[in-house]
């Protein structure tokens, strides 16, 4: 399984925390992912679309092409705005 | 290098005694305290809502204070942010460095600011008179950054 978490105006605009995908050959890299997740939710593509969402795998942020495997921790948030 | 992600306040003093006590090789001290600001972008703001990634934020930290240690020579560093509900004026971020010269505790406070903004995984939610609105990035914080790179 892959276990995937969104946070702050992500997750308010999904309503979604976190759920989890079964790994596989259309989920091993993060623009797979993505993809999955808007074909398993067609009212996330907007909001999916939106090029400065940004993308962490097991806590590093990385980018679209990085590969995803079973047991990973894939999340999607918004740009940060801390400090 | 400590680092706290705490929603309990912090007390200035007591930061600054931790970063001193037995250091004194250290001579420079270099501290930054960020508050919560009663404006921005032209509305009223009378609070904020922080949240942040459990997990990531602690080593997206680490890895930026490791990158300032290896960039200039510092001594102690201490870094705490502030998570969930937060009235005005209230602390949010301290930074505090110490060097055996100011110029390096200096940079390397301003280093770690910057890349923070940026790099670690918070997000804040302003309360505002016209309601409650998450923040977007700023590009002049980017930009900041990368001033470093």
């Amino acid at each position: 399984m892959i276990k995937v978490v969104f946070f702050a105006a992500l997750r308010e605009q999904l309503n979604c925390a976190e759920l989890e995908l079964s790994a596989g050959e259309n989920t091993d890299s993060i623009a797979k992912v993505k993809q999955l997740l808007v074909e398993q939710n067609p009212q996330w593509q907007d909001t999916f679309s939106n090029a400065s969402l940004l993308s962490a795998v097991n806590h590093e942020m990385v980018d679209g092409s990085h590969p995803v495997k079973a047991g990973d921790e894939v999340a999607f948030f918004p740009p940060v705005t801390g400090g | 290098m400590s680092i706290s992600i705490q929603t309990q306040d912090f007390n200035l003093a007591d930061e600054v005694a931790y970063l001193e006590q037995d250091n004194a090789g250290n001579g420079a001290v270099v501290t930054f305290t960020g508050r919560v600001r009663d404006n921005n972008l032209g509305l009223k703001v009378s609070g904020l809502y922080l949240e942040h990634y459990p997990g990531m934020t602690e080593k997206s930290l680490e890895k930026i204070l490791e990158t300032a240690n290896s960039r200039w020579d510092i001594g102690r560093i201490r870094v705490i942010h502030r998570i969930g509900q937060l009235n005005l004026g209230e602390q949010i971020v301290f930074v505090g460095v110490t060097s055996k010269h100011r110029q390096d505790a200096f940079a390397a406070a301003e280093f770690i600011m910057d890349y923070l903004k940026v790099q670690a995984p918070f997000w804040k939610k302003e309360l505002t008179e016209a309601g409650e609105k998450w923040l977007d990035a700023r590009h002049s914080d980017t930009a900041k950054a990368q001033q470093w790179d």
